[in-house]
Parts: structure tokens; C-alpha cells; sequence
């Protein structure tokens, strides 16, 4: 495969000279349900993890009944490898109040939030004006919907949905049961959309490049493009939008240095993928699905030290308020530790193993449930590493 | 006292005395006082009419929301896989011998608190340093040393 195959995209940071507020005057025009129709019918899906259907969610909040409804913006970022939401959120701010005034208008909230992880303060000085003026640009063309910004205060777990509205809520940032979900039962108990910052943008731009254009790139289970965070041994680090659907192979042809033994895709909560399974392997949701996170490793790294940084960054976020996920992390790096100092036999990294698989059945959110994903991986295809 | 009450008045007034508005007002009394002492969490409390005890609980599930008295300025360097691989452990040091305190630690002038924290969003440009709200990615041992001694001329004669 030649390296200049991969397809990079431009959607996300094009600068077609085309206000994003004129996109919200457009779609104004067209009735709620025309506009679900489209977004549904290209296939996008959420861009934060989850990949839940962006359309469907959509639709489920504009059926619910209610008196207030809200649109919130996930711009929490804090999946190890990620930081893709601020560059969106520096460069084209105007692109995701545009798809949070869309979604606004389709479901029937007047009130939205961008949910700011703290450790991003620093771009409030320009988003704050921006947020402003886009307020302004609102009222004029007669959308009551106002956008406020809620500042995180340093807690990767606030990023799931129901903790961050637990946490503007003013409390701990405990994830809920579910159901019910936020469609019915979200931020203040109100029919609540919650989008990734890159997905409002691409709801923004297919209602105004339409559906088409997105939906050519990708795969039947990927539709569209993606934005990627790349970092780890590679001269290429950075931000790059690429088609959903590509294969491992390619990704590496394109940002390794000739040298990757693995790439960790979806960041501590996602997979790690050795290098001979590259070539079977695409990125996408029906292969290896991503929040943008792609970390790469060459041959000199060490992945037990790795794993052990995966799990040392769970044992802190975990929020500890469900036994399987609290301890179940605690043991799992206290045990792939003890069999790295000969204090356990190999064979306990079985026992350890099953106890991952315990965690994601037992525990109660994304977080505990998602653990397993870079254990197993990492484990499985570098056991000699865990043990000598 | 006076400027406290003050402070807590118009934070009130800005966020709203229920309970939405808790992280908000926790913020701003970090951002004025660099902590949330216990006197301060438990007229916060009164005010919006909830136990100190939910407070207190509220933020020390936050790691922004100091409920120890802190430096007068924060930095933090992220321990994350990247910045590991891209040379955090350098910056570490280079912070320690300079402000003469270990990670986790408060100056003995109150001036500084170094903390390393997890992923903080610029692995590309690993390794990162952020001070108070500033960025500094892709930082050097030399860089994070001379910007202390910027802050702080006293560091700059002991080193
Ligand atoms: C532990 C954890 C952390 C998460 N962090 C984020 C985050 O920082 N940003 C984000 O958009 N979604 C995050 N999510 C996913 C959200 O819960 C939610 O699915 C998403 O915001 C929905 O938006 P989308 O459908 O546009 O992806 C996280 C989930 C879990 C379990
Ligand atoms: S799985 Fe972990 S993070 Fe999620 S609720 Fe349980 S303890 Fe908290
Ligand atoms: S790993 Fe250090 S900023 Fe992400």
C-alpha cells in the first residue's frame, strides 16, 4: 500500500467563506423532521466514543413531551491521547454553535452548554466573544436559544454524560444508572441531547454540503470522516481528518517511522493492535472504534510500562462509587505488578484476565466496562513482556 | 473578612444562591483564595442552604477544587503515556531542583504548588507544562527552569 493512498479530508476545518450562522438561517427553513431525515440518512454517528446514532438521538429528544429541553456540548476531552475538541473548539468555534443551534431548533431547547474541561480555560478568552456574538447572531435570526459555557473542574469521568450533568448540577460526578437516558432524563431530569464537540460540527456541515458528500466516504458501519489525534513514536503527530475505515496498515504506512510495534486506538479506554494484525484490521465501528486517540509505539517501548500507565490513569479516575471498578482496577495493576516482580506466577495474568471480564459486565459505567479493552489487548499480545 | 464577604456576595449573585450554581462559586473562591477553606465551605453551605457536609464533598471530588491550601500559583505537568515518551521526567526534575520541592509540594513562600497531572490534551506536543490557566507545550527542561525565574526572580539566584 502506498502512503499517499490514505485520503485525508477537509470538512471539519474548511474555510469556505460560508458563516456557519448562515447554515442555521438555512435549516430554519426546513421543517424538524426534514432535517432528523438527513442527519439520519448520513449515517453519522456520535464522534465522543459512544458512537451512538447522531439522528436517532436527535429524534428520541424531539419526541419527548417536556416543558425545557437542553443541548449540551461535550467538550470535556480527557481520553489519554485526545485533544482534537481543542483545536476544533480554537479554530472553528462557530461551526459547533452552529450544530448545537440546529439541534436546538429540531428538538425545541432553548437552552445550551459547552461543558469546558478546566484545562482548557485558556480559550475561553476568545470563546467567550464568540459565544457572545453567536448569541446575538441568534436573536436576529429569530431562534430563542441561548448558549452558556460551564467550566469542568478536573475529572476525566465528568466526560460521560450523566456525570457531567451531575457535576453542573453542582454535585459529584457520579455517573447514573441507566436508563433512563438523557433523550428523556438528562441535565436537570429535562430531554437532554449531549454531542461531542466534532459531531455538532459535522451536523453543521452536512446541512450545508449535504448528505452526499459525507456519506461517499467511510463504510457501511462508518459513514464520514473522522478527526484523528495522533501522537506517540511518530514524526507526524498532530490533527488529521481522514475517512472513516481504514485499515491499521494503511494508518501506520502513513504515521509510523518505521518502526511500530503497536498502536493503542481509543486511547487508555480503547485497543491496542499489534503489529500482525495491521493489515486485518480497520478503524472504524466495526473494527477498531475510536474517540480520535491514536498512540503509537515502536519496538524499543516497553508495554508493560504501558498497560501500567493505562491502569495507574483508571485507579485515579475511577469515581469509586461501584466496587467492581474501584478495587477491579486497584487489583489489576497491583497484579500485573506482583507477576512483573516474580511475586505471582505467570498464570495469575488468566486469573487477572478474568477478573477485567468481570469488571465489564458488573461495573455501572463506560469507564469500569471499558478497562478490559486495553488489558486484554495489551496482555494477550505481549504476555512475555508482562512476565519477564 | 470584609473582601470575603464581598466575594461571596457577588459570586452569589452571579451564579444564583441553588445548588447549579455550587461549582461556579467553588471555582471563584479558588481562583481569589487558591483553596476552599473550612469556614469558607461552610458559608458557602449556609448560603445556598445545604450541609457543609455535601460542600466538603462536592469538591474533593474535584481536582481543581483545593480543599488544602495551595500555592499562589499551580503548575502542573501531565505523567500521561506521551509526555512520558516525549520526556516528561526531565521537566520533573528540572522543577524540583529549581523550586526546591517534590511533586505534590507547596514552596515554603506559598508562591508555587507543583503538580503532575494525567493527559492534559497537547500529547502532540508532549512534553506540556500549563501554569495557572497558561500553556506551555513542548516545553524543555531550560524553557520551564527560565519561565519560573520570570515568576520568580528568587529562584534564578539559587540556581
Ligand atoms: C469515562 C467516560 C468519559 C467520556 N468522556 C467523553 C469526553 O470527554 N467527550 C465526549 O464527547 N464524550 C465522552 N464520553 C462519551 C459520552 O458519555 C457521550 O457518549 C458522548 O458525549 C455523546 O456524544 P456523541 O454521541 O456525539 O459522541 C465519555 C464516556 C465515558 C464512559
Ligand atoms: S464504573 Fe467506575 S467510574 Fe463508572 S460508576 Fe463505577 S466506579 Fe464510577
Ligand atoms: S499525554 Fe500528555 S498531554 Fe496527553
Amino acid at each position: 500500500m502506498k502512503t499517499s493512498e490514505l485520503k485525508k479530508v477537509d470538512i471539519i476545518f474548511d474555510c469556505v467563506q460560508c458563516a456557519p450562522i448562515e447554515v442555521v438561517k438555512k435549516s430554519l427553513a426546513m421543517h424538524p423532521d426534514e432535517i432528523i431525515e438527513q442527519i439520519i440518512s448520513s449515517g453519522l454517528r456520535g464522534r465522543g466514543g459512544a458512537g451512538f446514532p447522531t439522528g436517532l438521538k436527535w429524534k428520541l429528544a424531539k419526541e419527548e413531551v417536556s416543558d425545557q429541553k437542553y443541548v449540551i456540548c461535550n467538550a470535556d476531552e480527557g481520553e489519554p491521547g485526545t485533544f482534537k475538541d481543542r483545536e476544533i473548539l480554537d479554530l472553528v468555534p462557530n461551526k459547533v454553535l452552529a450544530g448545537m443551534a440546529i439541534c436546538a431548533y429540531v428538538i425545541g431547547a432553548t437552552e445550551g452548554f459547552i461543558y469546558l474541561r478546566n484545562e482548557y480555560n485558556f480559550l475561553l478568552k476568545k470563546l467567550i466573544p464568540t459565544l457572545e456574538n453567536f448569541n446575538k447572531n441568534l436573536q436576529e435570526i429569530g431562534l430563542d436559544f441561548t448558549i452558556k459555557l460551564f467550566s469542568g473542574s478536573g475529572a476525566y469521568i465528568c466526560g460521560e454524560e450523566s456525570a457531567l450533568f451531575e457535576s453542573m448540577e453542582g454535585k459529584r460526578g457520579e455517573p447514573r444508572n441507566k436508563p433512563p437516558y438523557p433523550t428523556r432524563n438528562g441535565y436537570k431530569g429535562k430531554p437532554t441531547v449531549i454531542n461531542n464537540v466534532e459531531t455538532l460540527v459535522y451536523c453543521n456541515m452536512i446541512m450545508r454540503i449535504g448528505v452526499e458528500p459525507f456519506k461517499q466516504l467511510g463504510t457501511k458501519d462508518s459513514r464520514g470522516s473522522k478527526v484523528f489525534s495522533v501522537s506517540g513514536d511518530t514524526t507526524k503527530a498532530g490533527i488529521y481528518e481522514l475517512e472513516l475505515g481504514i485499515g491499521v496498515d494503511e494508518f501506520v504506512n502513513e504515521f509510523g517511522n518505521g518502526d511500530t510495534k503497536a498502536v493503542q486506538i481509543g486511547g487508555a479506554s480503547g485497543f491496542c493492535v499489534p503489529r500482525k494484525d495491521f493489515a486485518n484490521k480497520i478503524i472504524g465501528f466495526e473494527g477498531v472504534p475510536t474517540g480520535g486517540s491514536m498512540m503509537i509505539f515502536n519496538s524499543s517501548r516497553s508495554m508493560y510500562n504501558i498497560l501500567k500507565d493505562y491502569l495507574e490513569f483508571f485507579v485515579e479516575e475511577s469515581c469509586g462509587q461501584c466496587t467492581p471498578c474501584r478495587v477491579g482496577t486497584q487489583q489489576l495493576l497491583k497484579g500485573i505488578e506482583a507477576v512483573k516482580h516474580g511475586e505471582m506466577p505467570s498464570s495469575y495474568l488468566n486469573q487477572l484476565m478474568k477478573l477485567s471480564e468481570t469488571m465489564k459486565v458488573a461495573s455501572k459505567c463506560g469507564l469500569g466496562q471499558s478497562v478490559p479493552n486495553a488489558f486484554s489487548s495489551i496482555v494477550k499480545n505481549f504476555k512475555e513482556e508482562m512476565i519477564y | 473578612m470584609i473582601q470575603t464577604e464581598n466575594l461571596l456576595h457577588e459570586l452569589i449573585e452571579k451564579h444564583g444562591n441553588t445548588r447549579d450554581g455550587l461549582l461556579p462559586i467553588l471555582q471563584g473562591v479558588v481562583a481569589k483564595e487558591n483553596y476552599l477553606s473550612e469556614p469558607r465551605m461552610v458559608e458557602i453551605a449556609k448560603a445556598l442552604n445545604i450541609s457543609s457536609a455535601e460542600v466538603y464533598g462536592t469538591a474533593s471530588f474535584y481536582t481543581y477544587l483545593f480543599t488544602k491550601p495551595m500555592g499562589k500559583n499551580v503548575i502542573r505537568v501531565c505523567k500521561t503515556i506521551s509526555c512520558k515518551m516525549a520526556g516528561k521526567q526531565e521537566i520533573i526534575k528540572a522543577i524540583e531542583k529549581t523550586l526546591k520541592i517534590k511533586v505534590g509540594e507547596t514552596t515554603r513562600d506559598k508562591n508555587f504548588t507543583f503538580i503532575e497531572t494525567n493527559c492534559l490534551g497537547w500529547c502532540h506536543k508532549g512534553p506540556v507544562m500549563i501554569i495557572n490557566d497558561e500553556v506551555y507545550p513542548e516545553i524543555t527542561p531550560e524553557r520551564a527552569v527560565e519561565i519560573l525565574c520570570e515568576m520568580d526572580p528568587k529562584h534564578l539566584s539559587k540556581f
